[in-house]
């Protein structure tokens, strides 16, 4: 009844089609009538005060409407940018949240940061004005480097922030583990082998290939506001926007998230950008439009990563690991972002211990401010960096040991039988067969065959590496009461609605939001498999606050583990109630139905009615328990995960260096991953392939880089160096699966793996290939420029 | 972008008449580099004159003296030129090296050498081969033409016409790609001659530049060995995020073996 | 100034009059409704707006309007005709080589350039060819795949 198109299946996407002949219908695409058009001045300087705003000439300038500051917004009560996730520090006291205005209230921080907005007839018209608008700045020391930072004598960004530091940060807190850091620190001294390295995870710019773009239309007779917006979770901007900034009612406000050109997590905040346009609408009474030019997604879009760590693992004679220690310096930016304090901390700590079961583990994370764009959550967001530093120190430390990169994972994995396995960072691990999947990408590999190709890519002039790693994650966020002792302040639930209509056509409304992840494919096979109504009768609605009741939205991995899962049990809520209405009208006892393949049954016999024909019969109930049952077919669930999801994969990269220039080619890469459970094997391979594209990109090509004051150096694609078709290989790709107990898809999530698991595979391919020429280290990412540097260092004995 | 005049010139007198009478006007060729700077508004012209219709500029004639190249001919036609590639492959091969295929749809010869852009390679083929730059008023040599960082000899109402590359023994164009912007990180095209051996370097410099001590030592043998030992030093070379100076020096020594190689093959 | 254009978009004749500095994008866009054809960058970089122009592809936001005058524009919707799929179309869908969909228009009209000119691409021919097209989603792997898919389809069409 599903068309072959139920769970497992690897069904051609149901989106394509109005994407591939030019019918999909992004932000930019809607036009409404009269509307106008937002552009934004913003600031040229890392740090100044602002000390007058000038919009004279700029109002008298044809079509123009409106210049809106700061102080409008302040006079109009519209609230600061809101951080959603608190975080407190080492001596109790919570993180430094200075207020982040959506116009600046007298000084700016970051080269890009808001200070006016000039509405006007048409895009042309805005921006000309822009730049008539007079700001007089008075500029400031700046800073861009968080440990620049963190010296004596810095800039102060925030009056607030002493010595720059948003927060002190430790896992696990002295409250929860007492002994954790002692017992850190005594087996590192008692350790056979302390192996460290300070590392670099490179600050990257998520870049979705869609520029972000809000269109507000406010209207003054009804008071309803209706925001077309760039975003992975509408209801939440709703939620933001009616709490904390506009403060409108809900129901006054409907946020449309419509087909939106990926996000990679750089769409899920609460943007200033977005709220000046409502707050103009709603001021001015015409829809306002906005929509970004690349070089302001640049400087606009809450940027990731960037880290500076410092990692030491001890190990005892055997190779087995006895702690780890690690210090991080996290850059957050000029403010902090709606989850920018969540992800150096509460998404890195507690993955620290990666597959292995080393016993002891204690981090500091100091989060700083610096004049940059902020940084949140970016494909990965924590895990990435917690993935870095355990598998290049754990590569390092076979490398120094003389082992076999594989041999010594192989002595240090959770083994199977030791599931749930409590990690001592404060995971509970669901499941997985970490050697299992190791073979499995060894095998793709070709591992024993490597030397054979190191002395054919010899012969060719080129040195060949080869490295791997074995990340897992967290997915699937997250269990509402765990995440709110963690500081979330929000639940983390996911919502959904199955409508059955009369003629048994299934629509379901979903909080996750897809802007590439295939849910309206993925989705209605689970609704197919489990209702057995056809594929093509099944439509997924998403995005719209008008049209969903509820919902998180789509990042971390969740839409599936969690608002999968919310489907599943809305599903199960219509097969009961179907199996009530089919054993009316079987004239049989509801305990006596059984439901498959889309038909109710009386156990043991061939009496049966289709799923089909007991809708119609909730909508036309003339034969129906009306005593005992309301008509209609239409059920909603919340979901509310036990606990988070673990995915795992092994990664192996094989390189060829071209030592003359310096470049790195990917020769070969293989990912093996352990998704738990699968609905559409293809669209799954394709989140892999498009995560190891973003990996691979940090390790070997992506950096945003900003001047030591804070100008920003990679403002384009003409500068920042974004991975294109002739840059990558074809990757091979091979999943193995063990289910999750913690959710009824056994499912744990896709989304982030590759972007997790990918650059320490690079980044220990290409030390592989150049340790013969003494080069010990390098940081991502791996340019041609610095490769050759790093070789010329090792030959001149630096 | 801000609006300007907008005029499609008919010849290339007309064009030059036009050109000479406007002091804010710019030529639009294939507007590759152009645009992208009208849209920054690096550039606000009064008007602009467009030369896409003018079939006078476009096309490739080969003669006894070398290759004629029309101004307005563009990289996939230079690249996909059958006769051209035969008698100087060297420049079918820079052409095609140039940008990505929307560019090569567009981009013109005459663009590429008036914009002189440090990193583009046509002028390192340009002057590497010795052309002949040709304009509405005179001609040109190579190493005249070329001045400085998008400087050029083109003189107020001058336009390029045609370019004339001669006929080498043998030549080659090595190309290390900036990651991000395609363009030549470094470049480096050798040529040989009955005469003698012309090496031309696009990307490390302000402008495209002649390396002598290359040129000498390649004369007497020309081969990648004869290179050996040669060094270049990084002094005024580009330093930025992408290459260090010494980096990029280091380049122009493998990328000038790499040229000989293919010059060779 | 505004530049009066009468150019075939899409097999038919139009005219428009378009500011001087108007981009081919935005008129196609704005003044023709056709938004299947994308801005994904400021520095003619990211081929989100890739349509043909006298049958080459063309950066669409890297030319102006008043240049199209007399030329024939083709964007993305009008490559399926009478509802069929245009062979890469299909392909893309087949072989799952599009996610948030942005830059698949772009995609689609650069790759029908290419097989305009080499019907049977390799995989690295394919790849050199996409370097003006950036995909942040599928990492390119099935893209090339479908390229190449469609190249089959194609020959065989043709043969």
């Amino acid at each position: 009844m599903s068309g072959g198109m139920g769970i497992g299946a690897a069904a051609p996407r149901s989106e394509d089609r109005r994407f591939i002949t030019g019918r999909g219908r992004y932000v930019d695409d809607i036009n409404l009538r009269s509307q106008q058009y937002a552009w934004f001045v913003r600031s040229p300087h890392p740090h100044a005060e602002v000390r007058s705003i000038d919009a004279g000439q700029a109002l008298e300038m044809p079509g123009v409407t409106a210049v809106l500051t700061g102080a409008d917004l302040e006079a109009d009560e519209v609230g600061s940018l809101p951080v959603a996730w608190g975080i407190t520090s080492v001596d109790g006291s919570p993180a430094v949240e200075p207020g982040f205005p959506a116009l600046a209230d007298g000084r700016v921080r970051y080269v890009g940061n808001p200070v006016a907005v000039v509405i006007a007839e048409t895009r042309a018209a805005a921006r000309d004005a822009a730049e008539a608008v007079n700001v007089h700045y008075e500029e400031l020391d700046s800073v861009s480097s968080a440990a620049a930072a963190m010296e004596e004598g810095a800039p102060q960004i925030h009056e607030a922030a002493e010595g720059n530091l948003c927060f002190n940060w430790e896992w696990l807190p002295s409250a929860m583990a007492p002994d954790a850091k002692a017992n850190t620190e005594k087996a590192l001294k008692e350790a056979a082998h302390v192996v460290s390295l300070e590392l670099v995870n490179n600050r990257l710019v998520p870049n979705a290939m869609e520029p972000r773009a809000s269109l507000a239309d406010f209207n003054p007779a009804t008071g309803q506001l209706t925001l077309y917006t760039t975003s992975q979770n509408p209801h939440v901007n709703r939620l933001l926007l009616c709490t904390a900034t506009l403060k409108m009612p809900e129901h006054k406000v409907r946020v449309v998230a419509p087909d939106v050109g990926g996000g990679f997590g750089s769409k899920i905040y609460h943007y200033a950008e977005e709220l000046v346009v409502c707050w103009a609408s709603r001021r001015l009474g015409v829809p306002v439009k906005w929509t970004a030019e690349r070089s302001e997604s640049f400087l606009g879009d809450a940027q990731g990563r960037d880290h500076l760590t410092r990692v030491e693992l001890a190990l005892d004679a055997e190779a087995r690991f006895t702690a780890l220690r690690v210090d991080t310096i996290a850059n957050l930016g000029s403010y902090v972002s709606t989850f920018g304090a969540a992800v150096p901390t509460v998404f890195y700590g507690p993955l620290l211990a990666g597959v292995y079961k080393t016993p002891n583990i204690y981090a500091t994370v100091k989060g700083v401010f610096t004049n940059t764009t902020p940084t949140d959550a970016y494909r990965g967001a924590g895990r990435p960096e917690a993935c870095y530093l355990i598998e290049r120190v754990v590569d390092e430390a076979a490398a120094q040991l003389g082992m076999d990169p594989a041999e010594i994972r192989r002595r240090n994995f959770i083994q199977p039988d030791e599931f749930p396995y409590q990690s001592p960072v404060g995971q509970l691990y669901d499941s997985g067969e970490f050697e299992g999947c190791l073979d499995l990408a060894m095998e793709i590999n070709g591992y024993a065959g490597f030397d054979e190709r190191r002395k054919q890519s010899e012969a060719r002039g080129r040195l060949r590496g080869r490295g791997m790693s074995f990340y897992i994650e967290a997915c699937g966020a997250a269990p509402s009461q765990a995440a709110g002792q963690l500081g979330a302040r929000a639940g983390l639930y996911e919502v959904a609605t199955v409508r059955v209509h009369p003629t048994g056509a299934v629509q379901v409304m979903t909080g996750t939001h897809s802007h590439g992840q295939s849910h309206e494919t993925t989705f209605a096979q689970i609704v197919s498999d489990r209702l057995g109504v056809d594929f093509a009768n099944v439509e997924i609605v998403h995005g719209d606050t008008g049209e969903v009741p509820f919902g998180m939205g789509t990042y971390a991995s969740r839409s599936l583990a969690v608002g999968g899962s919310a489907l599943v049990k809305a599903l199960d809520k219509v097969v009961e109630k179907g199996r009530k209405i089919a054993a009316h009208l079987l004239e049989a006892a509801a305990g006596d139905i059984e439901f498959s393949d889309g038909q109710f049954r009386v156990a043991g016999t061939d009496r049966q009615v289709a799923f089909g024909d007991v809708a119609l019969a909730a909508y036309v109930p003339h034969n129906y328990p009306l005593q005992e049952l309301e008509p209609g077919l239409e059920e909603t669930s919340f979901f509310d995960p036990e606990n988070f999801t673990f995915p795992s994969g092994c990664y192996i990269c094989e390189v060829e260096v071209d030592t003359e220039t310096g470049v790195v080619e990917i020769r070969d890469f293989v990912a093996a991953d352990d998704f738990g459970n699968i609905i559409n094997p293809m669209v799954v391979e394709g989140q892999v392939h498009g995560g190891l594209a973003q990996g691979i990109g940090q390790a070997l090509m992506e950096h945003c880089r900003y001047t030591p004051e804070g100008q920003l150096l990679t403002g384009s694609y003409m500068d920042y160096c974004m991975p294109r078709a002739d840059d990558l290989p074809s990757f091979k790709v091979a999943t193995r699966c063990t289910p999750t107990p913690f959710n009824p898809l056994g499912a744990k999530g896709c989304g982030e793996a590759g972007a997790i698991g990918a650059p320490p595979a690079v980044m220990n391919a290409v030390l592989d290939a150049l340790r013969p020429l003494g080069v010990k280290h390098i940081d991502m990412p791996a340019t041609p420029n610095a490769v050759w540097w790093a070789i010329e260092a090792a030959r001149s004995g630096e | 972008m801000r609006e300007f005049d907008y005029y499609r010139a008919g010849s290339v007198r007309d064009a030059a008449k036009r050109l000479a009478a406007s002091g804010n006007a710019m030529l639009l060729a294939g507007g590759m580099t152009l645009l992208p700077a009208l849209k920054m508004r690096l550039n606000e012209p009064s008007e602009l004159i467009d030369l896409g219709g003018i079939d006078e500029l476009k096309g490739v004639k080969l003669s006894r003296k070398g290759a004629h190249i029309g101004a307005t001919t563009t990289h996939v036609e230079v690249a996909g030129n059958v006769e051209l590639r035969a008698a100087i492959p060297v420049i079918s091969q820079a052409a095609e090296s140039i940008g990505d295929p929307q560019v090569r749809n567009r981009g013109t010869l005459g663009g590429s050498v008036a914009n002189n852009d440090p990193a583009a390679d046509y002028p390192a083929v340009a002057l590497g081969l010795g052309a002949t730059i040709i304009t509405n008023k005179r001609k040109i040599s190579a190493d005249s033409f070329f001045v400085g960082l998008f400087e050029t000899a083109l003189g107020t109402g001058e336009m390029v016409t045609e370019v004339l590359f001669p006929l080498p023994q043998r030549a080659g164009y090595a190309k290390f790609p900036n990651p991000a912007t395609r363009y030549a990180l470094v470049g480096v095209c050798v040529a040989q001659f009955k005469s003698g051996v012309r090496v031309a370097v696009t990307g490390a410099g302000p402008s495209v530049y002649r390396l002598e001590d290359f040129e000498e030592a390649l004369e007497g043998d020309f081969s990648s060995d004869a290179l050996d030992g040669l060094s270049v030093s990084a002094a005024n070379l580009n330093d930025d995020m992408h290459a260090s100076a010494e980096y990029r020096a280091h380049l122009v020594g493998v990328m000038a073996r790499r040229a000989v190689a293919m010059a060779l093959d | 100034m505004d530049v009066q254009v009468s150019f075939t978009l899409n097999g038919k004749m139009v005219s428009a009059a378009a500011g001087s500095a108007t981009l081919l994008v935005d008129l196609l866009r704005n003044r023709f409704g056709l938004t299947g054809t994308h801005v994904g960058c400021d520095t003619s970089q990211c081929g989100a707006c890739v349509v043909h122009v006298d049958g080459a592809s063309v950066k669409s936001c890297t030319m102006l309007a008043a240049q199209i005058d007399g030329c024939a524009v083709d964007t993305i919707e009008g490559l399926s005709g009478n509802g069929e799929l245009h062979p890469l179309q299909q392909a893309f869908h087949e072989h799952h080589a599009l996610q948030c969909g942005f830059c698949t228009p772009g995609m689609i009209m650069s790759a029908a350039d290419l097989l305009k000119r080499n019907p049977r691409p390799s995989e690295l021919e394919v790849r050199d060819w996409l370097e003006g097209n950036m995909c942040r989603c599928t990492g390119y792997h099935n893209i090339v795949k479908a390229v190449r898919a469609a190249a089959g389809v194609m020959g065989e069409e043709g043969s």
